[in-house]
């Protein structure tokens, strides 16, 4: 029998997986093939995808870009013993792409079948939960800090302290809530923990929820993710059948138990405060802080509000210990970040690495420039509300402190690169109307101040009042900075003043600059 | 264009009913109207708002808040097309635009037909092999006019 790997993650669906899979299947019964479809997670080489890999004596070899097309002629090669192919790529992990990464978090991605239980333990699973159960609330919390994690999901804030802040409170009930609400453009490494390794996710979660004393877990995720639910909710009930959730956890003192809760298509609801608020079963309207969720967050209760990349993180903490994790990254980043290059580049995916390349290097070397060839001009680091980045600042090297210090962000690790067709104006203008659309109303800088903000730009990039207008806009930007509740309107700031900054040549349209 | 609804107040009843025990139900509770009766019809809003004990204008506030509820039954299939920034670097506008003019609809818009609704999205997480599109559950790459033409064969198929 050949195992055949044919991956489920949604970027080969987009591009025919089902297909292949259903072809493959079909070709090797009329072959007489004794062939076994194992659906894996991806690699997160999107630019291979569909990647099909299969099990030789020798290792795992891929196949990749595959199209239905292809699969003929796989056949005719002898792919099921690994035969060569124009399309074999030979053992992934020895690709470049691979090859080059510290994979912590994201060891088993694109490995294993992600909804199988047995897969996972052994392949390291389990191991973190296992070992916290055992060390107990005070030594996680110890493990945690001393690896340096912070929130991955933008705000960087020690995810020690914050667990620890939780445990501290006294309380009949505690939570722990997964952000899995990403809506930045360019980002996609919560969608393939859900998809590809969601195990991980819920042993990062119980591994909190033992730290707090938590005994009921949420994971809010994005109405733009039915894959990832869908293989998160398979993953649940498998591992309340084996034990690791429930009552009694394998027969420790802790309960535990996660439940998949359903965005409704509002950005943002990831603001935390806002996705509590979402939880409860209201508007998404950000709250002002204090009180921090810490201490008032789901229902008034204690919560640790975290993102997927930071619960996902924990496993491998508490298994090979927090000094492990502290030894990868630069400064006061520490540990990995999955990077996530994406937008027009030619080796576009997952690229999971110790904080510290610089930008030049990621989009460059790594990304290998542009998809359409042309020059790279921009890079947006950090979604929508991150800073748009000009070849200029490529020696900025990939870190929370660096990148403040540009006026950027890291954010959730989404890299979006545009070519030299770029029209940085129209960008700045996207940036304010997205804003306008998502804001959730409630105060008055983002609610107002992007509607302004989008007609202002729309003003200079007709040629009224340029000079003019670029005062208003920088004066708006300084309001909505720091007049703004959360980092919605707080943010949005940060692409229109980048490419004002960077890019001032769009938005002086020649015909504006000779009447003034 | 789509038959005039009928409003089958037993069903959503029991749709509420069966989420009652969830804790902050009312998410739980549109989703499932939504997806089970194609949309949440005006009717449903004062039977939440008994179940749940909160005024009609809460539900109303909630039910307008996010982008997902429908208060309109739409096409048959929904086609959602990002719009957000990794698409537009590979020229998802241009897509975009060309795609419905072919369907013959702006957003938010339903085919002549009833078949399609076609509306923006911001980020499906397929942001390096964009253009993206989902057509109901299923994704598509490098979203172009021959992919959109194959998708909507498949469906409409089905």
């Amino acid at each position: 029998m050949t195992k055949v790997y044919v991956p489920r993650d949604v970027v080969a669906l987009a591009l025919g997986a089902d297909r292949i899979a259903k072809k493959i299947a079909q070709l090797a019964a009329a072959r007489g093939a004794d062939v076994t479809i194992v659906r894996n997670g991806s690699r997160g080489m999107f630019f291979l995808e569909p990647l099909i890999e299969v099990e030789t004596g020798s290792g795992r070899i891929g196949y990749g870009p595959v199209s239905p097309a292809d699969v003929t002629s796989l056949f005719d090669a002898g792919f099921l013993t690994g035969g060569a192919h124009p399309l074999r790529i030979g053992k992934p992990e020895e690709h470049p792409f691979l090859a080059k990464q510290n994979r912590l978090t994201f060891s088993r991605i694109g490995i294993t079948d992600p909804v199988s239980i047995a897969d996972y333990e052994a392949h390291d699973g389990w191991k973190g939960l296992k070992k916290a159960i055992e060390i107990g609330p005070a030594a996680i919390i110890q493990e945690v800090t001393q690896s340096g994690l912070r929130g991955r999901g933008g705000a960087g804030f020690p995810t020690g302290i914050k667990w620890k802040t939780v445990s501290d409170c006294v309380d009949d009930r505690k939570y722990v809530v997964c952000n899995c609400d990403e809506g930045d453009s360019g980002t996609f490494a919560d969608r393939m923990v859900l998809e590809d390794d969601p195990f991980m996710l819920i042993e990062g979660m119980a591994i909190c929820a033992v730290a707090i004393g938590a005994t009921k877990g949420y994971v809010y995720c994005r109405s733009e993710y039915p894959h990832g639910a869908r293989a998160f909710n398979e993953a649940l009930t498998h591992a309340r059948a084996a034990g690791w959730l429930g009552k009694n956890i394998k027969g420790s003192n802790h309960s535990f138990d996660i439940e998949l809760r359903m965005g409704a298509g509002a950005y943002v609801c990831g603001e935390e405060t806002s996705l509590l608020e979402s939880l409860e079963g209201k508007r998404g309207l950000v709250r002002a802080k204090p009180p921090l969720p810490a201490h008032k967050g789901l229902f008034q209760k204690p919560t640790v509000v975290n993102n997927v990349l930071s619960f996902a993180a924990a496993p491998y903490i508490l298994a090979e210990g927090g000094a492990a994790y502290a030894a990868f990254g630069m400064g006061r980043s520490r540990g990995t970040m999955p990077l996530q290059i994406a937008g027009n580049v030619k080796f576009g995916g997952l690229f999971e690495t110790a904080f510290g390349l610089t930008l030049g290097e990621i989009v460059e070397e790594i990304g290998g420039g542009t998809r359409s060839g042309r020059p790279v001009r921009a890079v947006q680091c950090g979604g929508p509300l991150g800073a748009y980045f000009p070849r200029e600042l490529f020696d900025t090297p990939f870190d929370y402190e660096a990148f403040a210090a540009k006026d950027g962000l890291i954010g959730h690790g989404g890299l979006v690169i545009f070519d030299d067709t770029v029209d940085m104006a129209d960008m700045a203008r996207f940036a304010m109307e997205f804003c306008k659309i998502e804001s959730c109303g409630k105060c008055t800088p983002c609610r107002i101040g992007s509607t302004r903000g989008q007609e202002t730009i729309e003003k200079i990039m007709r040629g009224e009042n340029v000079s003019a207008n670029l005062i208003v806009i920088e004066d708006l930007c300084q309001t909505m900075k720091f007049g703004s509740l959360c980092a919605l309107g707080g943010f949005a700031p940060y692409p229109v003043l980048s490419a004002l900054r960077h890019f001032p040549e769009d938005f002086r349209p020649q015909t504006a600059a000779a009447a003034e | 264009m789509p038959e005039t609804p009928i409003f089958d107040e037993d069903r959503a009843r029991l749709i509420i009913a069966e989420h009652l025990g969830l804790e902050g139900p009312m998410l739980p509770i549109l989703h499932a109207l939504n997806e089970e009766l194609g949309y949440v019809d005006d009717k449903a809003v004062p039977l939440i708002a008994e179940a749940l004990n909160v005024t009609r204008a809460e539900v109303h506030g909630v039910l307008t808040f996010y982008h997902d509820f429908r208060r309109h039954p739409h096409g048959r299939h929904t086609l959602k097309i990002c719009r957000a920034e990794a698409c537009q670097s590979v020229g998802s506008e241009a897509v975009a635009k060309a795609a419905l003019a072919e369907l013959g609809v702006s957003w938010h818009g339903t085919t002549r037909d009833g078949q399609i609704t076609v509306l923006p999205v911001y980020c499906l997480g397929l942001c390096a092999t964009g253009p993206s599109a989902l057509l109901d559950d299923c994704p598509i790459g490098h979203f172009d006019k021959d992919k959109l033409a194959d998708a909507i064969e498949e469906v409409t198929a089905g």
